[in-house]
């Protein structure tokens, strides 16, 4: 089984468009979105839910309010600012423990010297598991401000591990999350391959390289598609350059294209228009079915494989 | 003054309105750039950095002289960061939130903590901005401590304009906690408008008044307009998808510098976000 995640660093340059298109092109994968703060591969692939889950991750600090005889213990232990003390409408406590700030690392609640904090679990969140035209589609929605967003991604990609090893699937494609933070590492340690999406951009060659520089931090083979390349045709070939001396091989370019936008609104993958971006995306499929073959990766089952070449 | 700019989805022009407002705010102003992960401010502004601090989480380092092995901290780590099997404990350093759980329940008093450094501050100033911005080391997964430790330099008088990284979980609630409003940034597409409910959700949590610039706003369709008209969320500035401006993006140039027309927009969103923003 190989699992190919698609990032980018920088965000809004065109992952999610891209992954969709991967998803009607892909003969035989199941698919994952790991950008579970901003998941919207299924506004474009109109999943329908087999499975809905809570998602519940580490604990949350709360203090009883009955029994805190506000010694203000926990406002020196808690090195997250989370100690608050209490205005209107925390109940009685002279302190109340902000739930978006506390770190649930648990300090507080154990050196509570009336033992006044509770420590519950956290509801971080829902995940499913859909089918959709593209193959089945594992998807997540973090809870607005929690944190933990790394798990859900780890929950996500077991999940798709799951059900492509359950439905004989040989390849999981992951609509990754940007920067290059906790979720970004959760969603790209032990992949098989990476494609990193940019833009011709400043702020898109400094991100690469930074996504560059993770891919071989993890030892991961990454490839590079410039978006939208006709932006600024110099900073392309610049980045492509660039790129490849890292070790990244250039995938493709992706021409802009107002039919990229015209296909989301009519929650439709690029390639399912005919458009020059169609054209493009279709040709960085095939190209990076053959960068994967050089790391032993398969993209496509070997019987349509042949027929390609 | 704290404004921040914010969105659900990367790449709408957070970092285009932050500088371009940095540039028309009376100063001296200061922008604190905690997109941590990727900092791109500095590409705009392109300041000469005159400081450089190390950011660091303080670890456990463990005195094996002293430790008895009883495994009091691995049990009460919640990350797995500090690990032992009734032997001297394994370190995690990468998973390590520096709560100092495990040295506070030693009862050998043999878990001494050493500083971590996950990441920089990077200061400079360039045309009456001053640009402070943190930068996440690579290969680190820990985004919070180093947005915090950019907060602590912002202004208590004048101007501070955050930049925050995207989405919608604890490396934005980090950066906009503590501002009087937010600038959210969107585009009018059925993407740029789901991620918009998400994070409007986050800061209505945090209590903080939001208003929306839509950015290439002829792209696309009218429902970003529709959805803050039925929740009430003052649309501020329409950017239009003119491809100068893309250019000028693409370039390093901030709008202001390429198109200088456009500085009368920034100004008039900067006098509306004035007039929005409670404590102004």
């Amino acid at each position: 089984m190989h699992e190919l995640v698609v990032i980018s660093g920088k965000g809004g340059t065109g992952k999610t468009s891209i992954v969709a298109s991967f998803a009607v092109l892909a003969s035989d994968a199941v698919l994952a979105d790991c950008d579970v703060e901003a998941a919207d591969l299924d506004l474009v692939l109109a999943p329908t839910v087999k499975l809905r889950e809570q998602f519940y991750s580490g604990h949350v600090a709360v203090i009883r309010g009955d029994d805190c005889l506000g010694c203000g213990d926990c406002v020196e232990h808690c090195r997250f600012d989370a100690v608050r003390v209490n205005g209107a409408g925390h109940g009685d406590a002279p302190y109340w423990i902000d739930p978006i700030a506390c770190d649930g690392c648990g300090v507080c609640v154990r050196f509570c010297p009336e033992e006044a904090i509770d420590f519950p679990q956290r509801h971080s969140g829902e995940w499913f598991v859909s089918e959709t035209r593209g193959g089945p589609l594992v998807h997540a929605r973090l809870r607005a401000a929690e944190g933990n967003s790394g798990k859900l991604v780890a929950t996500v990609r077991s999940e798709a591990k799951r059900i492509a090893a359950e439905q004989r699937k040989q390849l999981i494609i992951i609509d990754g999350p940007p920067g290059v933070g906790c979720p970004v590492i959760a969603s790209l340690t032990g992949a098989s391959l990476v494609l990193v999406v940019t833009e011709p951009t400043v702020s898109g060659e400094h991100d690469r390289e930074r996504v560059l520089h993770l891919t071989k931090h993890f030892d991961i083979p990454a490839a590079v598609c410039v978006n939208k390349w006709d932006v600024n045709p110099s900073m392309a070939e610049q980045i492509e350059r660039t790129a490849q001396e890292m070790g990244a091989p250039v995938a493709g370019r992706v021409r802009y294209d107002m039919h990229v936008t015209s296909a989301q609104i009519e929650a439709r993958a690029t390639v399912e228009l005919e458009c020059g971006a169609a054209d493009d995306i279709r040709a960085l499929w095939l190209n990076l079915q053959s960068i994967a073959s050089t790391h032993g990766v398969q993209l496509e089952p070997a019987a349509r494989a042949v027929g390609i070449t | 003054m704290r404004l921040a700019i914010a969105s659900g989805k990367g790449g709408t022009g957070k970092t285009t309105v932050a500088v371009n407002l940095a540039q028309v705010t009376a100063g001296p102003t200061r922008l604190l750039d905690c997109d941590v992960e990727e900092p791109n401010c500095h590409l705009f502004l392109r300041p000469d950095i005159v400081e450089t601090q190390t950011v660091g989480i303080p670890i456990p380092q463990v005195d094996e002289a002293k430790c008895t092995a009883c495994g009091e901290c691995g049990q009460f780590c919640e990350f797995n960061a500090i690990v032992s099997f009734k032997t001297v404990p394994l370190v995690f350093p990468e998973l390590c939130h520096g709560c100092g759980g495990c040295m506070k329940v030693c009862p050998a008093g043999a878990i001494p903590e050493v500083a971590r450094t996950i990441g920089v501050i990077e200061q400079g100033q360039c045309r009456g901005v001053e640009l402070i911005q943190g930068r996440l080391n690579v290969g680190e997964a820990l985004a919070p401590p180093i947005i915090r430790a950019v907060k602590t330099h912002a202004a208590t008088n004048g101007v501070t304009i955050v930049d925050s990284p995207a989405g919608t979980s604890c490396t934005m609630i980090e950066s906009v906690r503590e501002c009087d409003y937010v600038v959210m940034v969107t585009e009018p597409t059925p993407f740029g408008l789901r991620d918009l409910t998400l994070a409007v959700a986050a800061i209505r949590e945090l209590q903080i008044p939001c208003g929306v610039v839509v950015n290439r706003a002829s792209i696309g369709n009218g429902r970003v307009r529709e959805y803050c008209r039925s929740e009430n969320i003052p649309v501020l500035l329409e950017i239009p998808d003119d491809r100068r401006i893309a250019e000028a993006y693409s370039r390093g140039q901030t709008i202001i510098d390429a198109i200088p027309e456009m500085r009368a927009t920034f100004d008039l969103l900067f006098q509306r976000v004035s007039s929005e923003c409670p404590n102004a």
